[in-house]
């Protein structure tokens, strides 16, 4: 019984992540509109750009090689099977006991170099620049990310996401200095993986600063819409990722019922929409920051995620 | 079974021996590399058939030797890890050798005999013997093309360093104070001479692992040589120094060691990986790319083998020995897609008759056999799950982790500085081996006869697909083989510890987090057919095929046939973000712009470049030392003969009075 419930609540939970995904994007995209005061558009547009670009028969170029038409498959599918790790409104999912942190990391760092292949395939100026500096700026992410990782190891005693929603829940963790720090580094990470602002800009095509769509200007048709889908996929996980950590309140425990899952969805979908919000407002605050200004940012990120850690040796009495 | 194992140490020497009469025969280089191939398939079968169904107990005497005591053959469960990588590495490098010109045929039977005498070995003067043999060895095989200036310099250097790491190895085995290693382990090295045997087998055997600051040799010496050859010098031989670091100082010196002697090796070890993974995105030459990539992964598994030292002296078995398991999946991961893009790289070399990125590209279409062996070496060597290069970075990832355990706070920060530093190094790599599939498979021809390329002769493609499938069964099973790794572990961290490993998936025991790679493999597989399915469904339309649109930017000249090359990425380019965020500060790296004046009509022009001074800083007082030694014994030539007679005497005398007072001692 409980096998089949954690089963459910698996496949739950993934339907609503791909249904969420095209959301999430336009609720942002609406939400920074009306902070400027545009009417902007309605937060279904992502979703009926997909269905738009899925009919559109797709332009390869003449020296496009096999990579072109399998990288956005690739990239998707392993974006969908993290999501799937990474728990949103019930602990204890049919694939918990293998969402690892560092797992996580791995299957985003190979839809990563899908993206970048993609760019380098027909060798055109902006793919490859695209391609160098996006692999350029994860030199910078991946350890900001995996030494926030220690933190909640430290903490957690385990990098694995379900028993860190877990602990996080239910241990009297109190409102530690040491997690917030994780928190704002772990935040600087997520925007700069989804290629937000400040480091990359998602709505312009200015190639001084353009890094992800650099890599997307030859794709077309089935081709884009996969690309743009597993942008939002990428946003909502990182999203989900961060609530899943930091904010893990209502979360239905293992092995409870369809009422707790309920509880557990309006609390996701709460912390959700008050993290669009930060990201529009945050957005909406913020300039562009020059490329070669990023390693500062996500260094920062590396020094606040090392300063979390040894709070934590210093003040947790494992020292 | 050690009997067989060395009989066919013999037959390799035969093979040596053959080769010389049979040389410039037509069926010479087919009998030594097919010996070859053969016996290296029973290394490996052997090594595979001891660690699954029990290890030799006895070493075995051998009935000649030095005169002090006879050479001995062991096979424990460390020994047996090494000799299979040796063995698979050994079968795909003499394949692919089968498949081309005859080449070093008095060498390669000899190196890699002497590898497999050195792993073998069960006591210091067989294994010294062993490790200066595959020195040698090697040597004359990375001066075959003495012909080409740089590669004499190559080989010069290189034999240089293999002396250093003999001057170091020889004293320190002899400070262990006994040759057999039964007896060294049972009185283990105390006191000044235990750190004296730490520093010497550190120098020693990380000089010729290509640990920093003395990896200078590296990127000189593993392009130099024929490609399998590289292929087995990267693959292997770099595994061998490391066997040699872990028996030394895992091994012999035993558990009394304090636990800070892994605290040297975390720190050079983190320093390789990310100085070679750096050097890998700025260098333009396949071959150099890949033994600079060598470099990033020796140092990971030294980074492995400290964190294993730190563990055991802190009494925490269980970690110990995920290090300890880190450590030895990713010298066999590390061992098997080295091998396999070595082998690529000599593949393209071949074919496209270049090593420059820059004469490279579009090799997918006219190699595409070559092209998805090079992506499965390529995504494990970038640390792609599900394959080999993930898994191991897992553990050691997970390791490090776990290094807040170990209770002082210097030790614990030193942990968190190697975690962030070994997971740059690993997203270097990413960025690397991105670039090397980029530039030489992707993208349009940069000369015509990279657009002539046509894929190798069937055995050398059945040579690159070997360690490909390898790598892929070594990245879906990595707990099988770490099962087989258990009595190795055992050997370096302590008889009590089990291998990191849960049934098929790999993890640190109870309350930790696993990785099932064979689980992550099926999901992907799964979500890919599924999405395959749907986006078929929903979106039925063939794709049409058009002209490049590049931005808008406008149709090249008939008469360059691959486009216009300035629209495309080169190698200095895509390094450009690199070597501006990290290389200024680590590599001396530099970028000039000359601008020629309004109306002069020389062009622009842009030189990037960059310096390795850390692998240059131990070199250049040597060399100036080895001036002024020279300076002073240049001196001698002019002696009288009176004046050399009285040397010798005097040399004479000196040894008589040292027997003398070593006799009385």
């Amino acid at each position: 019984m409980a096998v089949l419930g954690a089963v459910i609540a698996q496949l739950l939970h993934l339907a609503l992540m791909l249904a969420a995904a095209p959301l999430v994007l336009g609720v942002v995209r609406w939400l920074k509109a009306r902070m400027l005061g545009r009417r902007g558009t309605s937060p279904l547009q992502p979703l009926r750009d997909l269905a738009k670009l899925l009919r559109k028969r797709p332009v390869l170029a003449e020296n496009a090689s096999v990579v072109t038409e399998a990288a956005p498959h690739l990239a998707v599918a392993v974006t969908v099977v993290a999501i799937a790790l990474v728990p949103s409104f019930a602990h204890g999912m049919a694939f918990a006991p293998v969402a690892d942190l560092v797992l996580v990391a791995g299957l985003l760092a190979l839809a990563r170099m899908a993206l970048a292949l993609n760019g380098l395939d027909v060798g055109t100026a902006f793919g490859g620049l695209g391609a160098a500096r996006e692999m350029s700026f994860a030199v910078f992410a991946e350890p900001a990310l995996l030494v926030s990782a220690l933190s909640f190891a430290i903490l957690a005693g385990t990098t694995n996401l379900d028993q860190i929603g877990a602990v996080f829940r239910d241990g009297a963790l109190g409102l530690r200095v040491s997690l917030g720090l994780a928190a704002v580094a772990m935040l600087a990470v997520a925007l700069a993986e989804n290629a937000r602002i400040p480091v990359d800009n998602p709505s312009t095509h200015l190639e001084l600063t353009m890094v992800h769509e650099a890599m997307l200007l030859e794709a077309s048709g089935r081709h884009l819409a996969l690309w743009d889908y597993q942008a939002a996929l990428k946003l909502t996980l990182w999203l989900a990722l961060v609530s899943a950590i930091f904010l893990p309140f209502g979360v239905a425990p293992a092995g409870t019922g369809p009422l707790a899952w309920l509880i557990g969805l309006l609390a996701w979908a709460a912390k959700m929409g008050t993290l669009c919000l930060a990201l529009a407002f945050f957005e909406n605050a913020i300039a562009k920051m020059r490329v070669f200004r990023v390693p500062e940012f996500l260094g920062a990120a590396l020094l606040l995620a090392l300063l979390a850690a040894a709070l934590l040796f210093v003040s947790t009495g494992f020292a | 079974m050690l009997t067989a194992l060395a009989l066919g140490l013999a037959l390799l020497g035969l093979l040596a021996l053959a080769a010389l009469p049979l040389a410039g025969h037509r069926l010479a280089g087919r009998i030594v590399h097919g010996g070859c191939c053969v016996v290296s398939a029973g290394f490996a079968l052997a090594a595979l058939g001891g660690m699954a169904f029990g290890l030799p107990e006895e070493p075995l005497r051998l009935p000649f030797g030095p005169a002090w005591a006879g050479m001995s053959l062991a096979m424990d469960g460390l020994s047996a890890w090494f000799l299979l990588l040796l063995g698979l590495a050994g079968v795909a490098t003499s394949l692919f050798a089968l498949g081309g010109a005859p080449r070093g045929l008095v060498a390669w039977p000899i190196f890699l005999g002497a590898m497999a005498l050195a792993l073998l070995a069960a006591d210091g003067f067989t294994l010294l013997l062993g490790f200066e043999a595959m020195s040698l060895a090697s040597w004359a095989l990375v001066a075959l093309d003495h012909r080409e200036a740089g590669n004499r310099a190559a080989a010069r250097l290189y034999l240089i360093v293999a002396a250093l790491a003999a001057a170091c190895l020889l004293p320190c085995f002899g400070l262990l104070g006994a040759m057999d290693f039964a007896a060294i382990r049972a009185a283990p090295p105390e006191g000044w001479r235990a750190v004296a045997v730490l520093a010497l087998g550190l120098v020693g055997a990380g000089a010729k692992a290509g640990l920093v600051p003395l990896h200078a040799w590296l990127p000189l010496a593993h392009p130099a040589a024929p490609s399998h050859v590289s292929a087995l010098m990267s693959g292997a031989m770099t595994k061998v120094a490391l066997y040699v670091m872990a028996r030394l100082l895992l091994d012999l010196c035993g558990p009394v060691q304090p636990g800070w002697w892994g605290l040297p090796l975390l720190v050079l070890g983190v320093a390789s990986a990310v100085l070679g993974a750096l050097r890998a995105n700025l260098e333009e030459d396949t071959k150099v790319l890949l033994a600079c990539s060598t470099i990033e992964n020796v140092g990971l598994v030294v980074v492995g083998l400290g964190l294993a030292l730190l563990f055991r002296g802190a009494d925490l078995g269980a970690m110990a020995a995920l290090a300890a398991g880190a450590a030895l999946l990713h010298a066999m991961a590390h061992g098997l897609f080295k091998t396999l893009l070595f082998l690529v790289a000599g593949a393209i070399q071949h074919a496209a008759g270049s090593r420059r990125l820059d004469r490279l590209g579009g090799l997918i279409h006219a190699m595409p056999r070559t092209a998805l062996a090079a992506a499965i070496g390529l995504g494990a060597a970038a640390g792609l799950p599900p394959l080999s290069g993930f898994a191991s970075e897992w553990l050691l990832l997970q390791s490090l982790l776990a290094g807040w355990r170990l209770g002082e706070i210097g030790l614990q920060m030193a942990a968190a500085a190697a975690l962030a530093l070994a997971a740059m190094a690993v997203a270097l790599a990413a960025a690397a081996m991105l670039r090397f599939f980029g530039l030489v498979f992707l993208g349009r021809p940069r000369s015509p006869r990279g657009a002539g390329a046509r894929e190798m002769g069937r055995l050398q493609v059945v040579a690159m697909l070997l360690p490909a499938g390898l790598t892929v069964l070594l990245g879906l099973f990595p707990a099988l083989a770490l099962e087989l790794a258990g009595e190795g572990i055992r050997q370096l961290v302590g008889p009590m510890v089990r291998p990191p490993v849960i049934g098929l998936a790999l993890g640190a025991g109870e309350g930790h987090s696993t990785y099932a790679p064979l689980a992550v493999a099926l999901l992907i597989g799964l979500a890919l057919m599924l999405l395959w399915a749907v986006v078929r469904w929903r979106s039925p339309a063939i794709a049409d095929r058009g002209p490049v649109w590049n931005g808008g930017f406008i149709d090249p000249p008939a008469e360059l046939i691959f486009g216009d090359p300035l629209s495309q990425p080169s190698a200095a380019g895509m390094a450009q973000p690199l070597r501006r965020m990290l290389g200024g500060t680590l590599l001396a790296a530099r970028e000039r712009v000359t601008l020629p004046p309004p109306g002069d009509p020389r062009p622009a022009r842009l030189e990037a470049g960059f310096e390795d001074r850390i692998g240059m800083a131990p070199l250049t007082p040597a060399a100036r030392i080895r001036d002024a030694v020279a300076a002073q014994v240049e001196r001698l030539r002019s002696l009288t003969i009176r004046g050399s007679l009285s040397l010798v005497f005097a040399t004479l005398v000196g040894l008589l009075a040292l027997v003398a007072w070593l006799e009385g001692r």
